[in-house]
């Protein structure tokens, strides 16, 4: 598999949402859990719309949540 | 192992019972008892026929099981919904297995430019399907596994 350069703060970000679950978030979201375990792992880069529920799921921009890492 | 893993392994175990199954069933109902049939287009005509309904129908019966199996087992329900991860998984795949079809059916017609018998070009083609969906579930798995 190719190396994913985008990263995310989600683990963290549930952390503090009240350690919020991965079955709660991909409820919220519209995906399955297997799907935010992959996006947490960065074994899967979700597409821009689900990026932006996620993040308004947490409330913040979606820049705060996925970031681009440069190698 | 995901949901989603374990449904596709089970196509995938189905897809082999079934084309074992119905190879032997053909072959010991008509070939064995009449070699010269397999050159018959009017025999693998019916074989077709009869093996596209057969698999759907396996397929159905080995997924219901396996729901039911599964229920029992970890008390959760098979979900039907694909979200886009499994569309993009399915879409990857799908072009994989395009590919091996094209290359079977493309050995099938070149058997039959080159002169073979007829029934070189149909198990060609019932192996390249075959084959087919089996490296589809193969890269599925992958997939899934590694990630997209």
């Amino acid at each position: 598999m190719a190396k994913c350069n985008i990263e995310n703060k989600i683990r963290i970000l549930r952390f503090h949402a009240g350690e919020m679950t991965q079955q709660e978030l991909a409820d919220k979201t519209g995906v399955s859990r297997q799907t935010i375990m992959a996006i947490e792992q960065g074994k899967y880069s979700p597409t821009l719309e689900l990026a932006f529920r996620i993040a308004r799921v947490f409330d913040t921009p979606v820049g705060e949540v996925f970031f681009y890492r440069n190698d | 192992m995901g949901q989603k893993e374990k449904q596709v392994l089970v196509s995938l175990i189905a897809s082999l019972i079934i084309i074992v199954f119905y190879s032997l069933w053909v072959f010991n109902r008509y070939i064995e008892s009449n070699p010269e049939i397999i050159n018959d287009l009017k025999f693998w005509g019916r074989s077709f026929i009869v093996l596209i309904p057969v698999a759907i129908i396996a397929q159905i019966v080995i997924h219901i099981l396996f729901a039911i199996i599964n229920k029992i087992v970890t008390d959760e329900d098979i979900s039907d919904k694909d979200d886009e991860r499994d569309k993009l998984i399915e879409l990857k795949s799908l072009r994989v297995s395009y590919w091996v079809f094209i290359i079977g059916f493309m050995s099938a017609m070149g058997a039959v430019a080159l002169g073979m018998e007829l029934w070189v070009m149909f198990v060609t083609l019932i192996v390249s399907g075959f084959l087919s969906d089996l490296i589809s579930s193969v890269v599925k798995i992958w997939y899934y596994r590694k990630g997209v």
